[in-house]
């Protein structure tokens, strides 16, 4: 098995996304069969390959600059878990 | 065809002859496909949700133009599906995932207003693996689907409800997308035809983001007219997207010729020497769908794809580092599900995300985070890059020795529910022979190429980028010749499942 | 690291500002919702700026022009390739819990800011982000508040990030920079800068260091500053306060702290420990920038000459001395209105005295500006010209600059309506002259008797009886020829 240099809680925790003990060690091994397959990439030589980060040979995308609408409030905040007086809300940040 | 059953559909372009000629109604067609979906409910699980009204409403104003004698769109009267991952205003759209469970589009996908601009009618969202991460969609937080061939078996994912309702006709035509085999790999379980267009030919505009730069919309269809058709219909630069790219879109449907002469197809060495090593009914398939094609007058060249082994690898690193960031919106503070609790906010995204995403969303995400974070990223996601260079150059290559490649779509036929759902890589590896099209952002698509133990196998026919239309050429020619897909009926339609 | 314990050894700062200016665009950085400033909450929101699931972000091209153009003023180099990144962090005025941004290759590198006292400031980059949304805490304060809540108004604006080397030497220097930068941003029109307004805003760098070395103390990154002023408190407070902790051998950590204006202080932010790691890499949604030589060269023309270019042309061209020059260029429409004032009347000297004279003052007298007064330069020129010619007296002037700057009324018109018309006909004002002399025959004595203060009551009075419309230096002059 291909040992895989994750510290799988700090990551969990980079992501927000807190996991059980279980799914913590359940995804460890699997991660580990899979960086088995990764591991091939780094025998690769790539030193010369540029990397592709899109496929399209595209620039330049813009939009010109000018309004359009925007939505109504009611529509805004129809799917908002919680809201009030016009606002999004949410339990308190503490930072 | 005349043996399926009464409520079932023919082709859409046979549907769209028979309103233009006012042998049937829109309306009347709508009917059957909503409740052809409702029976097969049961046994498939194919829908999320159906949209009766909406549909009824549209089918009524379609054949309002037909008796007025209105010009008609191409899809006009035609009923479709839609995966539950594009955006359709005022309704649900849940991406297969709790966390959207009760999320309502403010707003449409553009493929779904360019579906609607022809006339087609969305008659329900079909299910998915969540978030379209899965290869047999039991990964969806709602129910699996079922395949129609066997209802014991799987129907393929990411578009596994696609696939499915469209494998039993219940509609002729559905959405799909397919990020690195999810519309291919369900096509060629369900026995239909499943379109991946190249990168940025179809608008991703409202089509919720798995990996961004590999998410394609296409069409799984009955047939490659079909197929042909919604293409045309969705194809072409979208404003919305600034991938999208701005190149003419060909009427592929007609130019769909009945023979290959001229033609020279590439099989590729190493897929053959992969294939050749596993099931020797279905090594025996591939290798009478090449003959099928050498003997409509098609010249066989071998090419070689040396990088496409490490497809898998680089797939797994790129889709989920850009999932991670994509999936980082779902956190219960502007839409969808939130989980209420004590302490901050940060405690309610993490209660939130935690009972929202399922597993494999979870373990992409952790493993996608990872390839990103600092130390890790230039081993990881930027070596990932580069090999994705060196994946598509080995198709520019290959295409300088043919016009298209046909090879493998699947490494076997559908599977039993629950066979591979413990297993995350060998549920991955069932996406071998096409990721690396999606990696080189390259069209590709699925075609029905006959059966192994009685359940479909699909046969991969790949183009250079922007060449569908040499693609569809090749699989009309192909299908109008084996006519594989009609010498069957699917199961579930005789195993009296269903009301009439 | 161990840090000296430094005894009897003074500290100098060393100060870098990283500079959020809001784009005034139309519409905001990725989507078509308006760009503008308080509007009620959540009134200027769409699908791609709430981040909804399937969004997808296109550049606004005129946000991408603002910023060469920012950066071809500060003498940077414009990058012949640049692209967008995705910073990722979670927050809850982040709609997609990323902000797209530009990491290693910002739109543009290099250039300077160059300081009213001639000095330049080095810049790192200036790239191009969008800006998030507004947190309202319930409560008295952040930690006593129960809820949140949240306007997604500014999400998307475009946000130009200016970032500084640590070439700052003192508060005070922090200042000038911002109001040079500020007035650079002004003249090339693209942004309110307003900072009460959040339009411009600043967070500092700032260590200090034994005066003489050269390697770089541990910095702390200060924040919340509302004000040019709250900048310069804030950067004093910290050199202070770190040159106490070094002096009395404590360590600096490296930390970010937030000014308070009230208690003028800075506090540590004791931000529960966020793992910081914001995976930065290429946003897949957007393709890259490559901007050609005809574009770039197209927005160098559409520049404007620069504050301190036409404040040292002003010098030169109008002699106007330098103090008068920066001020007269500090609004880019107030110089361009002085100069067409100039040019018209032939004679900077009285343009320049005019404008931060009687017409300024005018100008605050009505609660106007240049921009809402009805005064056209036109006006002011003709009102100097008159006055030299010696149509109306000094006082008159006053007046009539008064009416026009008001009322954008022509001054010619604003001397009939009033009859200020000045008398210089030497036989009129002589037949005065006479009838003062006449009438007092004391002040003639008085004068003729060496008392030369006599003269002035004999020119108060011709005024008075010419009703203040004699020209006064031919009154003088006459009166001291006639009494010889
Ligand atoms: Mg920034
Ligand atoms: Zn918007």
């Amino acid at each position: 098995m291909a040992d895989v240099p994750m510290d799988i809680n700090q990551v969990s925790l980079l992501a927000r996304l807190p996991l059980t003990e279980e799914e913590a060690q359940r995804f460890a091994g699997q991660f580990s069969r899979l960086f088995e397959f990764i591991a091939d990439l780094q025998r690769l030589d790539v030193s010369a390959v540029h990397a592709t980060a899109q496929v399209i040979p595209l620039h330049n995308a813009f939009r010109e600059d000018e309004i359009r609408p925007s939505l109504d409030r009611e529509v805004a905040l129809e799917n908002a878990p919680d809201s009030e007086g016009g606002y999004f809300k949410t339990p308190r940040i503490l930072d | 065809m005349s043996s399926i059953h009464a409520t079932s559909l023919p082709t859409g372009h046979a549907l769209r002859e028979a309103i233009r000629r006012r042998e049937r109604s829109a309306e009347e067609i709508t009917r059957a496909a909503l409740h052809d979906a409702e029976s097969l409910q049961g046994p498939l699980h194919a829908y999320i949700r159906l949209l009766p009204e909406r549909a009824l409403e549209r089918a009524r104003r379609i054949d309002g133009l037909v008796r007025a004698g209105e010009p008609l769109g191409t899809l006009a009267g035609v009923p479709v599906a839609v995966k539950d991952l594009f955006c359709l205003q005022g309704e649900f759209t849940t991406c297969g995932s709790r966390i959207l469970e009760n999320f309502r589009s403010p707003y449409s996908a553009t493929v779904v207003e360019k579906l609607e601009a022809a006339g087609a009618i969305i008659i329900g969202k079909t299910n998915m693996d969540e978030f379209a991460m899965g290869s047999s969609c039991e990964n969806s937080a709602f129910f699996p689907t079922r395949n129609p061939w066997d209802t014991t078996r799987v129907p393929g994912g990411s578009s596994g409800g696609s696939a499915s309702t469209v494998g039993a006709r219940t509609v002729p035509i559905a959405l799909g997308t397919d990020t690195g085999g999810s519309i291919r790999e369900p096509a060629s379980f369900c026995n239909i035809v499943g379109v991946k267009p190249t990168y940025g030919r179809v608008s991703r505009y409202g089509m919720i983001a798995f990996a961004s730069s590999l998410d394609q919309a296409g069409p799984m269809t009955a047939d490659v007219r079909d197929a042909a058709d919604v293409l045309e219909v969705i194809a072409g630069y979208d404003p919305m997207d600034s991938t999208s790219v701005d190149v003419a879109v060909p009427p592929y449907a007609s130019e769909l010729p009945d023979d290959l002469h001229g033609v020279r197809i590439g099989i590729v060495a190493e897929f053959e020497a992969s294939i050749a090593q596993g099931d020797a009914a279905l090594a025996a398939l591939y290798k009478q769908a090449y003959k099928d094609l050498e003997r409509l007058g098609a010249q066989l060249v071998e090419v070689h794809l040396p990088h496409a082994q490490y497809g898998l690898a680089t797939y797994y690193l790129i889709a989920p580092a850009e999932c991670s960031s994509n999936l980082a919106r779902y956190d219960g503070a502007r839409y969808g599900r939130r989980v209420d609790g004590d302490g901050d906010v940060y405690a309610m995204f993490d209660r939130t995300r935690a009972a929202g995403f399922g597993d494999e969303v979870k373990r992409r995400i952790i493993l996608g985070t990872y390839a990103l974070s600092t130390g890790y990223y230039d081993a990881y996601y930027v070596r990932a890059q580069k090999v994705r260079t060196l994946i598509k150059s080995d198709f520019d290559s290959a295409f300088a020795e043919c016009d298209v490649i046909a090879c493998p779509a699947v490494s076997c036929p559908p599977f039993e529910l629950g066979a591979k759902s413990q297993d995350p890589l060998a549920m991955y590896l069932m996406d071998y022979f096409t990721i690396p099209m999606s990696l080189a952002g390259i069209p590709a698509l699925s075609i029905p190429a006959g059966y192994v133990s009685d359940l479909p196998v699909g046969l991969q026919i790949v183009a250079p980028a922007f060449h569908e239309g040499r693609m569809l050429a090749v699989a009309h020619a192909y299908e109008q010749a084996t006519q594989h897909a009609a010498a069957r009926i699917p199961a579930v339609r005789s195993e009296g499942a269903r009301a009439s | 690291m161990q840090q000296a314990i430094e005894r009897n050894v003074s500290y100098q700062p060393v100060i870098g500002l990283e500079v959020h200016v809001e784009l005034a665009t139309q519409s905001k950085m990725f989507c078509g919702c308006r760009n503008v400033f308080g509007a009620p909450p959540n009134t200027l929101v769409c699908p791609v700026c709430l981040g909804m699931p399937g969004t997808l972000p296109v550049i606004n091209r005129r946000a991408v022009e603002f910023l060469c153009k920012t950066g071809m003023a500060l003498g940077c180099d414009v990058a012949p390739f640049s692209k967008f990144d995705r910073k990722n962090y979670f927050y809850p005025d982040m709609p997609k819990n990323y902000q797209i941004s530009q990491y290693d290759m910002p739109l543009t590198t290099g250039g300077s800011v160059r300081l009213a006292s001639g000095k330049r400031i080095a810049l790192n980059r200036i790239h191009l982000e969008e800006d998030t949304g507004k947190n309202i805490h319930a409560g008295t304060s952040m930690a006593a508040s129960e809820y949140t809540l949240i306007d997604y108004n500014r999400a998307g604006v475009p946000l130009m990030e200016i970032v500084s080397e640590p070439h700052i030497a003192t508060p005070e220097e922090a200042e000038q920079y911002l109001s040079a930068l500020k007035s650079v941003l002004s003249y090339i029109g693209v942004s309110d800068v307003k900072m009460h307004e959040g339009s411009l805003r600043c967070d500092a760098n700032i260590s200090v260091r034994p005066a003489g070395t050269s390697t770089l103390g541990v910095k702390a990154e200060v924040k919340n500053m509302n004000s040019f002023r709250s900048v310069v408190r804030a950067l004093r407070f910290e050199i202070e306060r770190q040159t106490e902790a070094l002096t009395s051998g404590e360590r600096i950590i490296q930390e970010t702290r937030n000014w308070d204006d009230a208690r003028g202080v800075t506090y540590s932010t004791r931000s529960k420990e966020q793992a910081h790691d914001y995976r930065y890499f290429p946003d897949p949604d957007l393709v890259p920038l490559t901007l050609d030589d005809a574009t770039l060269a197209q927005w160098r023309e559409e520049l404007p000459e620069l504050p301190l270019d036409k404040r040292d042309r002003f010098i030169a061209e109008y002699g106007v001395s330098e103090y008068e020059a920066g001020i007269l260029t500090e609004d880019r429409s107030a110089a361009e209105f002085f100069e067409a004032v100039a040019r018209a009347c032939g004679d900077g000297k009285q343009a320049a005295n005019w404008m931060l004279g009687d017409v300024r003052r005018s100008l605050e007298k009505h609660s106007l500006t240049l921009a809402t007064s009805p005064v056209r330069p036109a006006q002011l020129a003709e009102l100097i010209r008159i006055v030299a010619a010696g149509q109306i007296s000094g006082k008159a002037a006053k007046e009539v600059c008064d009416a026009v700057v008001a009322e954008g009324t022509d001054p010619q018109a604003v001397v009939a309506q009033r009859g200020l018309s000045q008398i210089s006909d030497t036989e009129a004002v002589g037949a005065m002259v006479d009838d003062a002399l006449a009438a007092n025959p004391e002040s003639v004595a008085s004068y003729k008797g060496g008392k030369a203060k006599a003269l002035e009551f004999l020119v108060g009075q011709v005024m008075k009886s010419s009703r203040g419309k004699a020209n006064i230096d031919i009154v003088r002059e006459l009166l001291r020829e006639r009494l010889g």
